[in-house]
């Protein structure tokens, strides 16, 4: 069925990386047809976190699904969640109240800057500097107690529910982030210090793994993996919702395509998100924090598709409902599901340490892909 | 805390050393058995498994970043091969293609070995039970658990209270792996 | 060029077309056949541009399977749905790998959990299920596992 691990008939030597494997983010198993050191061709195997979790929701309610979604791409879990709770809004044609609409924002961004900054120490780590890695989780330390305090989980939080939010927010949470939007200010510049400016780190990253425009969009790939080949795809900018439309931030695009400008364009992206923060955070209105539903929800006969922009890119989905309390079919169109299928192109003619840059900079969440 | 918890310290002892000293002219000398002594040192060095599947990964390596440090409790070095680690974290849900896997990293570690099972997802199958055809409902289908830690996920200090009961349990002689070897 | 002039260019050129009115994006139902002529025309034709596919799936609705695609142009901002029908004892569509790259994977999903045949798919075998899944397609309505699906 694959090749199996060995020497093929030309003297190329076939290798597994993973399921097991420090550099893999999660689960993943890959196996290398390598000549040498050079990389000839890169085969993804999939499945070793496939929760089954399409099948699970349909017998889940609307309001009971909510909670799985947290779980894919569980760094962005706030994001996840509000795709799901727009959907169904969607569906219902509920009208969210503006306060509400406002903190979802304010902690989808949070969440952006926590997922970055996880992702910027994890790569650094991967690539051999232990330091960065404990630089970034204390940024992250500080946004895990504001959402514990708001919304009583560090990691997977229900907290964005259709019609609104589960609970106000708590009255320390303007200051709190304030505080950290202070912290980050003073941090940023030890980042570029350790790691952008890092002579190794730019000889590592330079030149490897180029995309191509056309490859980008022909291979589906969104967020920061397609922009820093130069597509432009933020979906806040293209299909605004729920306010984006009245903030301004700029779409960091860079043209180089390779792993360099991918990891640019998420550093860059953490400082837009600090200036989307600092638009909203003196400006909550006043109001309810939750519409009023019905207790037991039901979407009327159709089909309905959200999406939203997660720290990894597009992540959409798309309900078939018939008309009852729990879905027909749900679809959850993942963005490192078409991000990983760049790798094998990405891969091919590098060296076996340049695939580790290459995976770092692509932002893999296995959970995310395998669902 | 640590006083009244731990049975088998004598009252006079200031630290953790099992065993009794004998004050004499010119030096102590210690009485212990050795089983204590050597519990106390397997206890005291556990190095871990770098093993997360899902959600509750990112919270063990907040666990091993500088706010909720692990390595204070002499889990500092995080091996990525199961040859040279001593437990295994099980963080994460497993799955019927994963389950061999784990088996094999398991058989692949050196006795004495020890296996904590965190988060829902690990004891029983967790947020993932109800109609998932995929899913081993609890990681000791597959190997046996010493320690189980619940949340979803777990906070990082009840991933610390469990590696010290994990601690208390080898010094006291109960671990599975002691049991079967008496 | 929005939705109504393309649904008129494309009824010129693929004058079986059924769309579907009061949907929030175009929505479009093919015949299986006719799919591949119709995605060339969608991806090449000069003010079409549709190059991003962005979601692939499948829904059983127990009489006849429907294979969904949905798809984007970078360039504006048109959308479009695809809809085709399937037999489900027989179901079988071209593959669109050579058009759009990102097929591949979508399709080999499509493939091991509603069991869908794609013609001329590179190589098309099972991607997430583990080994031992082939012919039991786990998304669709009629599978049975009784040991762990409950049914209310």
């Amino acid at each position: 069925m694959f090749e199996e691990i060995g020497t093929t008939t030309d003297g190329d030597l076939i290798i597994n990386v993973g399921p097991q494997h420090p550099a893999t983010h999660g689960v993943l198993h890959l196996v290398i047809t390598l000549n040498g050191e050079t990389i000839r061709k890169v085969e993804p195997h999939l499945g070793y976190i496939h929760r089954s979790i399409e099948k699970m929701c349909e017998s889940l309610t609307y309001r009971q699904f909510i909670y799985v979604t947290s779980r894919m791409d569980y760094l962005s879990s706030h994001i996840n969640n509000h795709a799901c709770a727009m959907c169904v809004e969607k569906g219902l044609q509920i009208e969210v109240p503006e306060r509400a609409k406002v903190i979802r924002i304010l902690l989808d961004e949070l969440t952006r800057i926590a997922s970055h900054e996880l992702w910027w120490g994890a790569m650094a780590m991967d690539l051999g500097a232990f330091t960065p890695f404990f630089h970034a989780f204390r940024e992250r330390e500080s946004i895990n107690d504001i959402m514990e305090e708001t919304c009583g989980a560090r990691l997977t939080m229900n907290f964005i529910v259709p019609g609104g939010l589960m609970a106000d927010i708590h009255p320390n949470f303007q200051k709190r982030v304030k505080d950290f939007i202070r912290l980050y200010k003073s941090k940023f510049e030890e980042y570029n210090e350790m790691v952008t400016g890092n002579v190794i780190f730019r000889n590592r990253m330079e030149g490897v793994g180029y995309l191509s425009k056309e490859d980008a969009i022909s291979f589906g790939c969104t967020g920061p993996t397609a922009r820093g080949s130069g597509v432009s795809c933020d979906v806040r900018k293209w299909f605004p919702y729920e306010g984006y439309e009245k903030i301004t931030f700029d779409e960091i695009i860079e043209t180089g395509g390779d792993s360099l400008a991918r990891y640019m364009v998420r550093v860059r992206e953490m400082n837009q998100s600090i200036r989307i923060i600092e638009q909203l955070i003196d400006a909550i209105p006043e109001g309810e924090y939750q519409a009023k539903t019905k207790a037991v929800l039901k979407l009327p006969k159709g089909e309905f598709y959200s999406r939203v922009e997660t720290a990894r890119g597009e992540f959409g989905v798309y309900i078939v409902s018939e008309g009852g309390t729990t879905p027909y079919r749900i679809k959850f169109r993942s963005p490192g599901f078409s991000n990983l299928s760049a790798l094998d192109q990405m891969a091919r003619g590098s060296k076996l340490g340049d695939l580790v840059a290459m995976m770092g900079t692509l932002d893999l969440v296995i959970p995310d892909i395998d669902r | 805390m640590s006083e009244s918890y731990l049975s088998n310290q004598s009252a006079e002892s200031k630290s953790n050393f099992p065993g009794q000293i004998t004050e004499t002219p010119g030096g102590g000398i210690v009485l212990s058995k050795l089983d204590d002594i050597i519990n106390w040192a397997r206890s005291n060095s556990l190095w871990p498994l770098t093993f997360a599947t899902s959600c509750c990964g990112i919270e063990m390596m907040s666990t091993a970043s500088a706010k909720y440090d692990f390595s204070r409790f002499g889990f500092e070095v995080a091996r990525a091969s199961p040859r040279q680690a001593d437990v295994i974290i099980i963080a994460g849900t497993i799955v019927n293609k994963m389950a061999p896997v784990l088996k094999r990293l398991y058989d692949q570690m050196a006795d004495p070995k020890y296996v904590i099972a965190m988060g829902a997802c690990a004891i029983s199958g967790g947020p993932f039970f109800y109609n998932t055809y995929s899913v081993v409902k609890g990681a000791d289908h597959i190997i046996p658990v010493d320690v189980y830690v619940a949340g979803c996920p777990p906070r990082p200090e009840a991933l610390l209270h469990a590696l010290i009961s994990l601690q208390q349990k080898i010094r006291e002689g109960k671990t599975r792996e002691q049991i079967s070897s008496k | 060029m929005n939705d109504t002039i393309l649904q008129n260019e494309l009824l010129k050129i693929f004058p079986e077309l059924v769309f579907e009115p009061g949907t929030e994006w175009l929505q479009v139902t093919v015949q299986s056949q006719q799919w591949l002529p119709l995605a060339n025309t969608l991806r090449y034709k000069v003010d079409m541009d549709f190059d991003f596919l962005f979601c692939v799936t499948c829904i059983d609705w127990k009489t006849h399977l429907a294979m969904v695609y949905h798809l984007r142009s970078t360039t504006s901002k048109l959308h479009l749905v695809v809809k085709a029908t399937l037999n489900p004892l027989n179901p079988e569509i071209d593959s669109v790998t050579s058009i759009w790259k990102t097929a591949d994977f979508h399709e080999r999903e499509v493939y091991e959990m509603f069991g869908v045949n794609f013609k001329g798919h590179p190589d098309l075998r099972l991607l997430i299920l583990p080994d031992g899944w082939e012919g039991r397609n786990p998304l669709r309505k009629d599978f049975e596992d009784p040991i762990n699906m409950i049914r209310l």
